[in-house]
C-alpha cells in the first residue's frame, strides 16, 4: 500500500512536470509569427509515414540509419513494459499482464529482452562513434559543451535504463518458485544471483523496479531539455515540412502589397488583410520574426550534423553552419522564454538571434544550395532562417556587402547583375566565330 | 565549333507582323553578356532550329530574373524585376518558355505564378531530352563515342527542381561513358556560385567551393565536365585551372555537347 502511494506520488508529479514542459516549449514556438499549413494532407501524412516513421533520410548512411532503427524500434517496444510498470505500481500488482498471457508472456519479455540487447549495443555503438571523433560531425570538437554531453547522457542513460530492466527481470527468474521467470536473455545472467537469498533477491528486484520506473520518469522529464526531444517533435515537423519544389522560395506578401502600390499607384490600395496588425516586418532580427515552423524546427533539430557536413560552406571551412543555426535558434527561442518567465512577455534583453547568435559573416556565406534541407532526417530548413535574416540585413539594416549592392545598382540600372547596356541584350546573335 | 545561325527574332519583331512564337527563349545575363555562355547560348539556338521550332527572344525587353537580388535578401529588387518581366510577357501572351540556365528556369516556374507570371517553363537539357525522345532532334556518337564525361548537378535543376535524369539521358545518346561524382544528384555538392555569391567574394575559409568540387569531378577521370548553368560553368572552369588540368579537360554544357553531335 505505501508501496502503491509513494508510486502514485511519484508518477503524477513526473507527468505533471512534463506536461509543464511541454507547455512552455508550445508557447514558445507560437511566439513565432502565424503561417498557415494545413494543405495536400493525405500527401503530409504519407511524407510523416516516410520520413518520421519509416525513417527513409536516416538510411541514406546505412550504419548509422540500422542503429539507430534499432534503438528506436527498441525503445518504443519496451514502452510496452513500461505500461506494465504503471499499471503494476498502480494497482499493487506483480506484472499485471503474465495473468493474462499466460505462457505467451514469457515469450513476450524475452522478445523485449532481445531488443533491450540491441538498443544496448547500438548505444554501445554510438558512444564509440562520439568518442572517438568519427564521424566529425559527432566529435566533441564540432558540437562543444552541452551538446556533447547531452549526448553523451542520453546514450548513457539508456544504458543504465536497459540494465536495470535485465537485473529486474534476472532477479525475479532467480526467484525459487520464480512462477513467470525464466527468461531468454536475463536468465543467462540469473547465475549471478546463485547463493543470494530469496529475501534479498526480491529486494533486489524491487530495487531495480523502482530504479527502471523512476529513471523512466526522469527520461522523460530530461526530454524537453535535451535535443532527444526529436522522438516527439520529429512527427508534427515532417508532417508540416515544406512539400513545395526546394527552389521554391516564398515571395513575401508585404513586399508585394507595396510593389504593387509603386508600379500601379492608381489601382486601389487593396483592403490590407487583417494580419497587419502586426508591424510589416521585411525580415527577421529576432526569434519573434520567425514563422513558428521556423521555431518547431528548432525544436526538433536532432544536433546530428547531416546538414553542415554536406553544406558546401561548412565543408570549406567558412563561418557558416546550417546546424549552429538551428541550435541558436533554439538557444535564443529558450532564453526568450525564460525572460518572459521572470520578467513578463513585454520584456526585451536588448539581444537578438541575429548579431548576437548569428552573424553576418555567417549568413553571407550561404549559396542556397539546399543541401542541407536535402539531408536533413526530420526534414527542417535551416535555409529559410537564413534567407529571413539576410533579408533583415539587405531590407532593414542596409547591411548588404559592398558588391552585392554594386550588384543591386547594376540590376536596377541595367537589368542585369552586371554593368552592360540592355541594348546588348540580343548581340550574341551575331557569331563572330 | 562553326555556329551558323539563321536570324533570330524578337518577341517585338513578331508581334509586329502579328505573329506569336512556339517557345520563347529566356537566354538570361550570363547567356546575353557572358562571352563563355555567349556560345552556350549560340548553340541552344542552333538546336532550336535543327530542331525545326519557332522561337524568339525578348532581346532588350529581358530583364534580370531577380533570382540574384531575392537571394541576397533584397526582396524589393526581385519583386520589382518579376513585375516588370511578368507585365512584358503576359503583354505578348507567352505561353512557354525555355531557358539557358537553372536560375532563370527556377525563378519563373517557381516564383513567378504567385506574382500574377503563369508559364510553361522547361530547362534547355530537358527540352533537348524531348526533343532527342521524339526524334526531332538527332545526333551522332561521333566525337564523344566512348568517351568519359561526368555531370555536375546545378543545386537549382537539381535539388531544387528534382531534374537529375534529362541531362544525363541527352549524354547517354552521345554513346558517352558516363562517370558519376562521388557526390551527385540530390547529394551533389555546390559549385559556389548560387545564392549571389558569383557577385562578392568568398568568405574566409580554408578552401574554395569550386576548387573540392573541381577536384571530385576530376577524380572520375573523365575528359569532359557536363554542365547544365553558366554560373556552374564559370565556377567549374576556374576550378578545373585551379587544379591546372584546363588542357586535358573541357568543361562544357549539355548544349555545347549536344552541338557537336548535330548532324
Ligand atoms: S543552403 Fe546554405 S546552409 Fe544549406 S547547405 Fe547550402 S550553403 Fe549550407
Ligand atoms: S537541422 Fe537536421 S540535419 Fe541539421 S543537425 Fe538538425 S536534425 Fe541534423
Amino acid at each position: 500500500m505505501v508501496e502503491q502511494v509513494l508510486f502514485i506520488l511519484m508518477l503524477t508529479i513526473g507527468v505533471g512536470f512534463f506536461v509543464r514542459s511541454i507547455g512552455k516549449i508550445r508557447r514558445n514556438i507560437f511566439l513565432g509569427r502565424p503561417l498557415q499549413i494545413n494543405d495536400r494532407k493525405p500527401e503530409r501524412w504519407k511524407t510523416m509515414a516516410r520520413v518520421a516513421l519509416g525513417q527513409s533520410k536516416m538510411v541514406v548512411r546505412p550504419v548509422a540509419g540500422f542503429f539507430h532503427i534499432l534503438i528506436y524500434v527498441g525503445f518504443v517496444l519496451i514502452n510496452i513494459e513500461v505500461l506494465e510498470i504503471v499499471l503494476d505500481g498502480i494497482t499493487g500488482s506483480h506484472r499485471l499482464f503474465a495473468v493474462y498471457l499466460g505462457g505467451f508472456y514469457a515469450i513476450a519479455i524475452g522478445f523485449f529482452e532481445i531488443l533491450a540487447v540491441l538498443v544496448m549495443l547500438a548505444c554501445i555503438v554510438f558512444l564509440a562513434r562520439r568518442i572517438s571523433g568519427s564521424p566529425p560531425r559527432l566529435s566533441s570538437s564540432q558540437l562543444k559543451g552541452w551538446a556533447n554531453t547531452d549526448a553523451l547522457l542520453i546514450l548513457g542513460i539508456e544504458l543504465v535504463l536497459m540494465t536495470a530492466l535485465l537485473l529486474m527481470n534476472a532477479a525475479e527468474g532467480a526467484m525459487p518458485g520464480a512462477e513467470v521467470a525464466p527468461f531468454l536473455v536475463s536468465s543467462l545472467i540469473s547465475p549471478l544471483f546463485s547463493g543470494v537469498s530469496a529475501e534479498t533477491l526480491h529486494w533486489i528486484e524491487r530495487l531495480a523496479w523502482w530504479f527502471h520506473a523512476a529513471g523512466i520518469l526522469g527520461f522523460l522529464n530530461y526530454l524537453p531539455f535535451s535535443k532527444h526531444f526529436h522522438i516527439v517533435l520529429a512527427f508534427p515537423n515532417v508532417w508540416y515540412s515544406n512539400l513545395e519544389p526546394k527552389g521554391k522560395f516564398a515571395n513575401h506578401q508585404a513586399v508585394k502589397r507595396e510593389v504593387e502600390l509603386m508600379m500601379n499607384p492608381e489601382a486601389e490600395v487593396q483592403a490590407a488583410p487583417a494580419e497587419s496588425e502586426l508591424p510589416v516586418k521585411f525580415g527577421a532580427k529576432d526569434v519573434q520574426d520567425l514563422s513558428w515552423k521556423q521555431l518547431l524546427d528548432a525544436y526538433s533539430c536532432t544536433e546530428c550534423g547531416r546538414c553542415s557536413s554536406e553544406c558546401p560552406a561548412h565543408q570549406t571551412g567558412k563561418l557558416l553552419s546550417p546546424r549552429k543555426i538551428m541550435m541558436d535558434t533554439r538557444d535564443r527561442l529558450e532564453e526568450v522564454g525564460r525572460n518572459i518567465d521572470a520578467h513578463g512577455k513585454e520584456y526585451s534583453d536588448g539581444k537578438s538571434l541575429l548579431g548576437d547568435f548569428i552573424t553576418e559573416e555567417e549568413l553571407w556565406a550561404c549559396t542556397t544550395c539546399n543541401a542541407c534541407t536535402q539531408a536533413c532526417p526530420v526534414n527542417i530548413d535551416p535555409l529559410s532562417i537564413i534567407m529571413d535574416l539576410r533579408r533583415e540585413l539587405v531590407l532593414e539594416q542596409s547591411k548588404a556587402p559592398g558588391s552585392l549592392t554594386a550588384m543591386f545598382n547594376n540590376v536596377e540600372n541595367n537589368a542585369a547583375p552586371w554593368p552592360f547596356s540592355p541594348s546588348d541584350r540580343g548581340n550574341w546573335r551575331q557569331t563572330s566565330h | 565549333m562553326e555556329t551558323q545561325l539563321n536570324p533570330i527574332p524578337s518577341l517585338a519583331e513578331l508581334a509586329a507582323e502579328g505573329k506569336v512564337p512556339e517557345v520563347v527563349f529566356w537566354v538570361g545575363c550570363a547567356g546575353s553578356f557572358d562571352d563563355r555562355a555567349k556560345r552556350v547560348t549560340q548553340q541552344i539556338a542552333r538546336i532550336l532550329q535543327h530542331a525545326g521550332i519557332h522561337f524568339a527572344i525578348l532581346g532588350e525587353e529581358e530583364a534580370c530574373t531577380g533570382d540574384p537580388a531575392k537571394r541576397a535578401g533584397n526582396e524589393f529588387l526581385f519583386q520589382m524585376m518579376a513585375f516588370q518581366n511578368i507585365q512584358v510577357l503576359n503583354g505578348y501572351g507567352v505561353k512557354k518558355l525555355v531557358t539557358g540556365c537553372p536560375h532563370c528556369f527556377n525563378t519563373i516556374k517557381n516564383e513567378y505564378p504567385d506574382l500574377g507570371g503563369h508559364y510553361e517553363v522547361i530547362h534547355h537539357a530537358s527540352l533537348i531530352q524531348e526533343l532527342l525522345d521524339s526524334g526531332k532532334l538527332s545526333v551522332r556518337g561521333g566525337a564523344f563515342k566512348g568517351k568519359k564525361i561526368t555531370f555536375h548537378d546545378s543545386c537549382y535543376l537539381g535539388r531544387a527542381n528534382g531534374i537529375y535524369e534529362a541531362p544525363r539521358q541527352v549524354l547517354e545518346a552521345l554513346d558517352a561513358d558516363l562517370a558519376e561524382m562521388k557526390k551527385s544528384r540530390a547529394h551533389g555538392l555546390c559549385c559556389g556560385a548560387g545564392g549571389a555569391q558569383m557577385f562578392k567574394e568568398a568568405e574566409k575559409g580554408v578552401a574554395e567551393v569550386n576548387h573540392v568540387r573541381a577536384e571530385q569531378a576530376l577524380e572520375t577521370g573523365a575528359e569532359i565536365i557536363a554542365v547544365g548553368c553558366p554560373f556552374c560553368h564559370t565556377m567549374m572552369s576556374d576550378g578545373v585551372k585551379h587544379h591546372n588540368k584546363e588542357m586535358e579537360v573541357k568543361v562544357m554544357d549539355i548544349a555545347e555537347v549536344i552541338g557537336h553531335g548535330l548532324h
